[in-house]
């Protein structure tokens, strides 16, 4: 099966997720990796250091910044050219439009978010949540080249190989676009909950804490700051119920949910959160679910592995020093 | 007889649940916990259209029916009392009455500033001295040229120290030889001289709304501003009552619901003795009950909304709906903590303020005593329905659009 | 300016979604507006209010879904149009996105077409970039403000690293995040408007078209594997025996 992966990545910050990708293309034998942007030669090398055989670049400072109609004709371009059978991307906002407008030029579709992939004799049968992950659906795609996007954290990523090298070859790019990118602010904090393999989440709970004597706005930033450290000593990033967003006692790019995130860390614990059915959408494929909560009651411990009932500003403080102790930090 | 409701009534359900869900749930337990309003009830309320829906669209109000208020009652009543009580004083009490027996240039100068939710109103019956004996009053009007000057004290006035005006009932002719002849309604403007507000405190529930007094020394109320003629205060107080308890039965349907749907929630959810809660019969039983009373209560007051919007009169039919509903639901919440157990004992479950909030609308509008008195008069032949000068005006879809 | 907003109806997001014979089921729980949506009418009244103009809601589906369009109407949109026809099997995101590209011209003189940023049923997420790429307009992707001046729309694209200001020349496909702004409740004069409305349906036909052959099809729905946990609850003398407890257990799943 000829296979490409396409390596996603924002000013040369690649999305880790595309090397998971190529780990799966890798799966299916040799994989020619698709690099597009201005100055991206980190990123091809980085490419081959991660199993790409092959890394088709196509370098052009219309490409620098990402616009979906370009680079949609640089691929489809390619992908006429050379009849790839299988095109894997990693899911993000990028991708999504990418895949999407290449497989209406090439007259195929998109199999999108995909959490399990099967090779039936040439062609995908690819798993992806629907219906807010309430249930599965295995979804194929009559033409080719099949467009597969992977959720970030599906499957496993592939060891780096230093100064491992390969065929690097160029392609022209596809300059067109009919948008123009007039200027960037970077995210306020720097939270990628996806690609996260950990994420402590924070609910009401933090928020609400009558015994400290302190209002709201007070309590939710000593809470957060509690589970910033836990968060920090297990390299994990910090999440947050759409109630406390909401609230303002923490950016909308923390939330997790329905109209949040969808994260499937290896670990997530959520404190102070009750599980409403719209949180849980967001986090229940975690490998490993614990909850800390005062209501013994809260629906989030139906889906937990372990959870304690308790005051998350007792609990939380003394699950980090015993992190830090345990893990000799 | 058709018993569905309209596409139209959907969406007023819908949309006045939407508001009360989102911008009313999630702070209520704060503010109830505070014994503080809800800052924003009201004027969201008022610029929702919901305090001005049931009235003409030339009036300021929005074009809906009779049953729409009724269903947005339900709505508001199923997140916090406070929400309908609103309804009861402002719509009800005070804008109903008014658009019932109000002239022509009354409607058009007061009503259109109320039902469009730019001026608030409030209904001031009850004294320190009387409650339910509406007969009783002793807030005096009297007759100077052009106005008539109040002196008098208003007590548990709902909205008191938020409303601009308030439908005050007060005694014209204190020689009347029956004391109910003698009384005549008011529209006072309560930035009057000589009138002041305050809020109650220590209410045993609906904590987030405002309940207050009011007194009215020297006040000079233009004649312009008497509604209806002078001895017909008493009629127009009691036809007034049958907006403000419809408010009131259609708002208790919902805190029916309410504790159902938390005694539902958490019966499947907790865990005694091997099984869900939900499983033992005991359980099932308090279940079954709020699910029955709360069909009967929405039959009874939907009815009540079919009424009005026909034009015909409901003084029985708001009787049965308010009595019931306002019992059944301070039974349903009683029971909803008991499903709960002790957690239904916090506040941090819902359960314990459904039944601190469901216990004043057993007594106020006409107490349970009083509907009973009511129904057997209507039953043994002392009461019935006479004609009065001026009806409610039926619902006319065409009139209210225009 | 015309503005076409692009609906799509979906359960509940309250409902309990179960697969029963390859099909997806939600029992009596009822259908709405995809909640992003919502936000997506919210995006294109605010234009209408900023630009003048008329915003027209499309929806794509069963003629049941004249009910989400009867709350686009109720929030304040000027008229509906539904896209439904009995021929319509499953239809994938090429093909939903042709018959929208299809729709959208017929309906003439459109200068926006606003689409929610994602659909909470089995929505891929792709249609708004392949109804972009069909009608060969810009896509402005997941704008959480829209400006529009002299025939030129700017927006705030919010995504994973940051936010972009992008143009583009109009007529253009735009998608919106949450910070456009909460949707507006639907006004009770719109309520009353949205009931009577006789919602027209456009069938292949109308459009010129034929049925899509769909690319991408379903092999199969499954209810997910019940994941049987049960909660092992630490408990301890103190939150340091607690902590010290939960920690050995977190250790021993290896997940860290």
């Amino acid at each position: 099966m000829k296979t490409w992966v396409y390596i996603d990545h924002f000013n040369g910050e690649v999305v880790p997720a595309s090397w998971e990708a190529l780990g799966v293309g890798k799966s299916f034998g040799p994989v020619s990796a698709l690099v597009f942007g201005k100055g991206v030669d980190a990123v091809a090398q980085a490419a081959f250091e991660f199993g790409a055989d092959e890394v088709i670049v196509a370098d052009d400072a219309a490409l620098a910044d990402f616009r979906a109609e370009a680079f949609a004709a640089t691929l489809t371009a390619l992908a006429a050219a050379s009849a790839p059978d299988l095109i894997l991307l990693p899911t993000t906002t990028r991708t999504r439009e990418l895949s999407a407008m290449s497989a209406i030029d090439l007259n195929t579709g998109v199999l999108v978010d995909v959490t399990v992939l099967e090779d039936n004799g040439g062609q995908i049968l690819a798993t992806r949540p629907v219906y807010e992950g309430k249930l599965l659906e295995k979804t194929v795609c009559a033409a080719k080249p099949q467009f597969v996007t992977l959720r970030a954290r599906a499957f496993p990523k592939p060891a780096r190989e230093a100064g491992r090298s390969g065929a690097l070859s160029k392609a022209a790019a596809q300059t067109a676009a009919l948008t123009s990118v007039e200027g960037y602010t970077a995210s306020e904090s720097s939270v990628n909950l996806a690609d996260a393999s950990v994420v402590i989440a924070g609910g009401r709970g933090v928020s609400n804490n009558p015994s400290l004597g302190l209002d709201e706005k007070a309590t939710a930033e000593k809470g957060f700051q509690i589970v910033g450290e836990l968060a920090s000593v297990l390299g994990g990033a910090v999440g947050a119920t759409r109630a406390v967003v909401d609230a303002g006692f923490i950016p909308y790019a923390h939330q997790v949910g329905q109209t949040g995130k969808v994260v499937s860390p290896d670990l997530y614990i959520g404190v102070g959160v009750s599980g409403a059915i719209q949180h849980i959408v967001g986090m229940r494929t975690a490998k490993l679910i614990v909850a800390v909560n005062k209501d013994a009651e809260a629906p989030i411990f139906k889906v937990a592995r372990y959870g304690v009932v308790g005051d998350l500003f007792q609990v939380l403080p003394a699950l980090t020093e015993a992190f830090k102790k345990k893990l000799g930090k | 007889m058709d018993f569905s409701l309209s596409t139209e009534h959907e969406m007023t359900q819908k949309m006045v649940r939407d508001f009360a869900q989102k911008e009313i749930a999630p702070v209520i337990k704060e503010y109830d916990r505070k014994q503080e309003p809800v800052p924003t009830s009201l004027k969201r309320m008022g610029e929702l259209g919901i305090l001005g829906l049931c009235f003409p669209v030339r009036y300021g109000g929005q074009g809906m029916d009779y049953v729409s208020l009724g269903l947005a009652c339900e709505e508001l009543e199923a997140v916090d009392t406070h929400l309908r009580v609103a309804m009861s004083v402002h719509t009800g009490l005070c804008s109903m009455t008014l658009f019932q027996w109000g002239t022509e240039e009354q409607k058009e100068k007061f009503l259109t500033e109320l039902a469009s939710g730019k001026k608030l109103g409030c209904g001031a019956f009850t004294e320190p001295g009387c409650g339910s004996d509406v007969s009783a009053v002793q807030t005096s009007a009297k007759r100077d040229g052009d106005f008539y000057i109040l002196n008098g004290e208003k007590m548990w006035i709902s909205l008191a120290s938020k409303a601009d005006y308030a439908m005050v009932v007060a005694r014209t002719n204190p020689d009347a030889k029956k004391p109910s002849a003698g009384l005549s309604s008011f529209l006072v403007d309560l930035h009057s001289e000589g009138v002041k507000t305050g809020d109650l405190h220590g209410k045993l529930g609906v904590r987030a709304g405002s309940t207050g007094w009011i007194s009215f020394s020297d006040v000079k109320v233009p004649v312009a501003n008497r509604i209806g003629e002078e001895g017909e205060g008493f009629k127009i107080t009691m036809a007034g009552f049958d907006h403000g308890r419809y408010t009131v039965a259609s708002g208790a349907t919902g805190l029916i619901r309410a504790s159902r749907d938390v005694s539902v929630k958490y019966a499947l959810e907790r865990r005694t003795f091997g099984k869900m809660i939900g499983e033992h019969q005991l359980v099932q039983q308090k279940i079954a009950q709020m699910m029955q009373d709360y069909e009967i209560a929405r039959m009874l007051y939907l009815k009540v909304g079919w009424l009005k919007n026909m034009g015909e009169r409901s003084t029985l039919a708001t009787s049965y709906a308010k009595k019931f509903a306002t019992e059944a639901s301070f039974n349903a919440a009683n029971e909803a903590i008991q499903i709960h157990g002790a957690y239904g004992f916090s506040d941090e479950y819902d359960a314990e303020r459904y039944l601190r909030n469901s216990k004043g609308a057993v007594i106020y509008e006409g107490s349970s005593e009083i509907q009973t008195l009511i129904q057997a008069g209507y039953a043994l032949g002392f009461r019935e329905d006479k004609p009065l000068r001026c009806e409610l005006p039926a619902y006319d879809e065409a009139f209210w659009n225009e | 300016m015309k503005i076409i907003v692009c609906i799509k109806q979906v359960p509940d997001s309250e409902a309990k979604v179960v697969a029963a014979d390859g099909k997806a089921s939600w029992g009596d729980a009822p259908l709405v507006i995809n909640p992003f949506d919502e936000y997506a009418v919210e995006g294109a009244l605010q234009q209408k209010e900023a630009q003048g103009g008329e915003v027209i809601a499309l929806c794509l589906g069963p003629e049941t879904a004249k009910e989400a369009l009867k709350h686009a109407l109720a929030m304040g949109s000027d008229s509906a149009i539904l896209v439904s026809d009995p021929a319509l099997g499953a239809v994938d995101s090429q093909g939903a996105a042709k018959l929208l590209a299809a729709a959208i011209p017929k309906i003439g003189g459109v200068e926006m077409v606003v689409f929610g940023r994602q659909t909470l049923d089995d929505g891929t997420g792709l249609t708004i970039a392949q109804t972009a790429r069909v009608l060969g307009w810009p896509l402005l992707s997941f704008a959480g403000a829209i400006k529009v001046d002299g025939g030129k729309a700017t927006v705030e694209r919010v995504f994973e690293e940051g936010k972009q200001t992008i143009s583009a020349s109009l007529p253009a496909v735009v998608s919106v995040v949450q910070s456009i702004g909460e949707p507006r409740y639907p006004s009770f004069m719109g309520i009353r408007k949205a009931s009577k409305a006789v919602i027209p349906q456009w069938s292949l036909a109308d459009l010129g078209v034929t049925a899509p052959t769909p690319v991408v099809t379903r092999a199969a729905l499954d209810n997910p594997p019940s994941r049987d946990v049960t909660c092992e609850i630490i408990t301890g003398e103190t939150p340091a025996q607690i902590a010290e407890a939960l920690a050995e257990k977190i250790l021993a799943e290896k997940v860290l």
